[in-house]
């Protein structure tokens, strides 16, 4: 049996349904995914791309299972490695947990196929995804690393933040 | 309620063999219990004290796969840490250049 490549867990405090929006709705990807935006419906069988603002797909998502506001599971595509344009999708997961006055989101990401190449260019990113979402959903602001368009904006957006 | 703080964060790091497991399973993802022990100079049960020390500061999560309990690293909390205090000085720092680069505009008129 294959094993998770990736298992991540962070504790948010917010609602289910909160939460759930802000996994799913581009007005939310897009301001803690480098500026990522889930444009499709989530339902079982969809499949859509995530793009940037400008157009520029990240990876296409196809949904296998849909449990509103508990659990998602959907292949992910990636689109915008040039080394590896057609590696077959890996599978990602969210668990949605109430835990008091907490959600406890599980996500794991596995099935990548031997010798990924997306797998060392994306590991390592889910981390600072997260913290941003949980900084989003807890204080209204994201992490100012993970809300520009696909790179990290320590130059641009804490000028613009101090001068406020 | 399972709520994190930061002083179980610190208290699980603050241990040379917890850090170690957390250097195993970083080397290699996703290890049963007795594959960690294997690894360790420490006996079973001193093991699983540890594991659950970092599992309770969420540096360490588990997932059941068939039969088999896997440990896998959980960065999430060292990285809200980390970016608590880092984009701060980060913000500072280019608070004071522009502070200096007004300053010196200022002296050019």
């Amino acid at each position: 049996m294959s094993k998770p490549e990736f298992v991540y867990v962070t504790y948010i405090r917010t609602t289910l349904e909160k939460l759930w929006e802000a996994l799913t709705k581009a007005e939310f990807t897009e301001q803690y995914w480098h500026g990522t935006l889930w444009k499709g419906e989530v339902k079982p069988g969809a499949e859509f791309d995530a793009v940037q603002r400008d157009g520029a797909a990240n990876f296409r998502v196809r949904i296998l299972e849909c449990e509103r506001p508990r659990k998602l599971v959907y292949t992910f595509k990636a689109l915008s490695f040039k080394a590896a344009p057609d590696e077959a999708p890996s599978q990602v997961t969210y668990i949605l947990e109430p835990d008091g006055e907490q959600v406890r989101m599980t996500l794991i990401h596995e099935k990548f196929p031997a010798d990924s190449k997306v797998l060392p260019a994306i590991q390592g990113g889910w981390p600072g995804i997260l913290a941003s979402l949980k900084s989003l959903l807890e204080t209204g602001k994201p992490l100012s690393m993970t809300s520009a368009c696909g790179k990290r904006s320590h130059q641009a957006e804490p000028t613009a933040a101090a001068r406020a | 309620m399972t709520f994190v703080n930061e002083e179980s964060v610190f208290r699980a790091l603050a241990d040379g063999a917890r850090r170690k497991l957390l250097d195993r399973l970083h080397a290699n993802n996703g290890q049963t219990l007795g594959q960690l022990c294997a690894e360790m100079d420490c006996t079973r049960q001193g093991v699983t004290k540890h594991l659950n020390i970092l599992e309770e500061a969420n540096l360490v999560v588990t997932v059941w796969r068939g039969r088999e309990k896997l440990h896998y690293l959980n960065p999430v909390p060292i990285h809200e840490m980390a970016e608590r205090w880092i984009s701060k000085f980060e913000r500072q720092r280019l608070a004071a250049m522009h502070q200096l680069k007004q300053a010196l505009e200022g002296d050019d008129r």
